[in-house]
């Protein structure tokens, strides 16, 4: 994170990070070696970030699928504890996240701090819904005859995020944590212009108990990324609520794209603004939209 | 030398601090008894005294039932669902960081062998609050409609049988939902949840939000009078149960009673035998049959029921009894003298009404309170074995020819909390299922406990579920107590 060096006398001068991605558990560049500058609101430099090409995309669903059968794997209470885990280290990370939704989104330091309380408070609020999504949104069904039946929610498996292109870590929180809770795992494309908080949240995840490939993270262009994750075969299902406000990017189009594979889609809330994030969502709706339904049957007699 | 002998591994005690006396836990604070009464807590396994406690009376109550209601109105109650929802993680996170520490008082304060206390008691009592920790936050969208409200105070009353594990069951769904509470810990177990009300501090919970008073009889049945009282959870004894239920008509206060058991585990032919042994085990001879959901009755078809008690029998040769300490016991201590007493008078009636009793080898401590793992057969339906429950290592082996049969004498009780099913086949499993009266049925497994899973019984064992979504309803107003 950049802060005006001083060379003058006795001042030192700060050691700033590489930002880059996350695959796999690994930090790698990319591997196009291209890279972006990235600049906070009042224009100053912060950091050149992985400018990610179709084979980073690529590369990262080869990590998630990867990762998926062993995370959907784990009980729902042990995904519960290691997600809220993450939200403990979170908090410990508070003073860079502020620093850097500050400087990226152009707010104050201490409306940044109130950002970072409610990504942490929503990254807890969905730990929590691991062990019982199952019980709200699952049922036992009084079919007409002797047979037991019962209905869950499994995770569809591998799942593209957009992340919102404006709230660089409430709304990236607010997207990604319900596509894990079940099982899912993530190819995450960071907002375009602000990605310095998603490759931060990475390094809170490889420091977690997270398994690798569970989540993955690309920076650069959306336009570029995107259709490229909306037509693969191997990605189940894609949250496109970063396509709202994306330069040359039209949700439509991606859906289109998706439609080749039945992707699951959810699409942007709004077309040319973002939802209000700060508000506590009304329900386990965005997890449930990266779940298929099992019903088992069997039938009941001596 | 047997193939089963194996060296002493005793865990170490130095992991805890007992101190030599407590006070009564009110107000977030420690404090004397009003009339400077105490009691004595003493090691089930050695008779060894280990700490002087509190018995709080009349006046202690009161305090402490109005420390709770300010802190339900001021500060708990009015406090955002996620503000809770946290203080509730910290707690769990904090009884798995200090689980050692639990496990070994647990143990030393109430007789349930160490492998036990660290790998049932202790870790599922952490999962409770784990899990209803994130409830507290989500409560409207539990199903018990929009913005659900706490009852206010809650007297919770809890056995000596799992004392840290029933405190959890207890507090964690009463805090998720917004309630406070005054929590009576058995008066033979009150150590564990003494160190809990240090862990409250270090979890910096508001003072009044919990309150222990320790006590006996008398310090519970005082408790749940109590005007300032809006629900009543216990767990306990079926008798004390009906009192409660009794004194609290054409009042307001709501009670759950999680109660007595004589619960049926029922053997068909085809089950896989050598598993089915492995389950009846656990389910009478866990926690030295001190369990309310016990399968104190087993049930086995006639044409497997030789086979079954011969394997059954050699099995239990094998089962070690003695120091709860050692990391290698199986059965530990009764909890109390008074209990060995009870097991010990109705093991006598079974011999004198005519049952075949058996116990395997074994030699027993000589200080302290024991009784070996034993099986009655040749038990009728009208024996005294075969009805009350004892609450002991004690198991009444029945027979049955049909499926119909079977059910009809798992049912043959005032109890309904518990039963298990062994079968190879699923049909047979549902089958049954459907036609058990009891609140849990395993198949093919028996004594598994969840923080999801509700639990709790039907008929005499009582009324109310604890744990999962339906453990929030007890806690939260319902249209009829508006």
């Amino acid at each position: 994170m950049a802060t005006t060096p001083t060379t003058s006398t006795g001042t030192r001068v700060d050691v700033r990070k590489t930002y880059k991605l996350f695959i796999g558990g690994a930090f790698p560049r990319s591997e196009s070696g291209r890279t972006y500058e990235v600049t906070a609101a009042d224009g100053r430099f912060l950091a050149n970030a992985a400018l990610g090409s179709r084979k980073d995309a690529r590369d990262a669903v080869v990590a998630a699928r990867a990762a998926q059968k062993g995370w959907a794997g784990a009980t729902a209470y042990n995904r519960g504890q290691v997600l809220y885990r993450v939200a403990e280290l979170l908090e410990g990370r508070r003073a860079q996240f502020v620093e850097e939704v500050s400087a990226g989104e152009g707010i104050s330091r201490g409306d940044a701090d109130d950002v970072v309380s409610a990504a942490v408070d929503r990254w807890v609020w969905y730990a929590g819904w691991a062990d019982k999504v199952a019980q709200v949104a699952g049922s036992a069904n009084p079919v007409a005859g002797p047979y037991f039946n019962l209905s869950v929610p499994e995770p569809t498996g591998v799942v593209a995020v957009l992340a919102p292109q404006r709230s660089s870590l409430l709304g990236l929180v607010s997207v990604l944590a319900p596509v894990l809770v079940t099982g899912n795992t993530a190819v995450l494309v960071s907002s375009e212009r602000r990605p310095l908080p998603a490759i931060t949240l990475s390094e809170v995840l490889a420091t977690s108990d997270v398994p690798k490939g569970v989540v993955n993270v690309l920076t650069g262009r959306t336009a570029e990324i995107a259709p490229h994750l909306a037509g693969h075969l191997d990605v189940n299902a894609i949250d496109l609520a970063g396509a709202a406000l994306a330069d040359g990017v039209t949700w439509g189009a991606l859906e289109a794209e998706a439609a080749g594979s039945i992707k699951r889609v959810r699409r942007p809330a709004l077309d040319d603004a973002e939802p209000d994030w700060t508000a506590v969502p009304d329900g386990p709706r965005r997890i449930l939209a990266f779940t298929e339904t099992k019903t088992v049957w069997h039938p009941k007699g001596v | 030398m047997s193939p089963f002998e194996y060296a002493p591994a005793p865990e170490s005690r130095s992991v805890v601090d007992i101190a030599s006396s407590y006070g009564l836990f009110i107000d977030g604070e420690f404090v004397d008894p009003a009339d400077g009464t105490m009691f004595k807590t003493v090691n089930p396994a050695t008779e060894e005294v280990l700490a002087d406690v509190a018995e709080a009376g009349e006046t202690d109550i009161d305090r402490a039932v109005r420390a709770a209601r300010r802190a339900q109105e001021t500060v708990w109650g009015p406090m955002p669902g996620s503000e809770r929802a946290k203080y509730l993680f910290r707690i769990a996170r904090l009884l798995a960081e200090r689980s050692r520490e639990f496990a070994v008082l647990e143990t030393l304060d109430n007789g349930k062998p160490i492998r036990e206390s660290r790998d049932v008691d202790v870790p599922t009592a952490a999962a409770h609050f784990f899990y209803y920790a994130g409830w507290a936050d989500k409560l409207d969208h539990a199903g018990f409609g929009v913005a659900p409200r706490p009852h206010g105070v809650a007297a919770q009353v809890i056995p000596w049988n799992f004392p840290l594990l029933m405190l959890a069951w207890k507090i964690a769904p009463a805090l998720a939902t917004g309630n406070t509470v005054v929590l009576k810990p058995a008066e033979t177990t009150p150590l564990s949840a003494l160190l809990f009300a240090d862990l409250l501090r270090q979890a910096e919970l508001p003072p009044g939000v919990v309150n222990i008073v320790t006590g006996a009889r008398e310090t519970g049945a005082m408790l749940v009078a109590h005007p300032g009282i809006d629900k009543i959870a216990f767990t306990g004894s079926t008798a004390v149960g009906k009192r409660i239920a009794r004194e609290i008509a054409g009042t307001r206060k709501t009670v759950t009673l999680e109660l007595g058991g004589k619960a049926a585990n029922i053997l068909f032919d085809d089950a896989p035998i050598d598993q089915a042994v492995e389950g009846i085990v656990n389910g009478i001879y866990f926690n030295q049959g001190q369990v309310c959901c016990a399968g104190s009755r087993l049930l086995v078809q006639e044409s497997v029921a030789d086979e079954v008690v011969d394997r059954l029998k050699e099995r239990l040769a094998t089962l070690r009894v003695g120091d709860p300490m050692d990391k290698n016991t199986d059965v530990g201590a009764i909890n109390s003298a008074a209990q060995l007493e009870r097991i010990t008078r109705l093991a006598e009636a079974g011999t004198a009404e005519g049952a075949t009793r058996w116990s395997p080898a074994c030699d027993l401590p000589e200080q302290g309170y024991w009784f070996p793992p034993t099986v009655f057969t040749d038990v009728s339906a009208a024996h005294t074995i075969a009805r009350e429950e004892i609450f002991g290592p004690v198991l009444s082996v029945l027979t049955f020819r049909t499926p119909d049969e079977a059910v009809a004498k798992a049912n043959n009780t005032p109890y309904g909390l518990s039963a298990g099913v062994w079968t190879e086949k699923g049909s047979r499993i549902l089958w049954m299922a459907d036609r058990l009266k009891a609140g849990v049925v395993w198949a093919n497994t028996f004594n598994r406990f969840d923080p999801t899973s509700p639990f709790g019984g039907y008929k005499e064992s009582g009324h109310g579920r604890e744990g999962g979504r339906h453990g929030l309803a007890p806690y939260l107003v319902d249209g009829s107590t508006d």
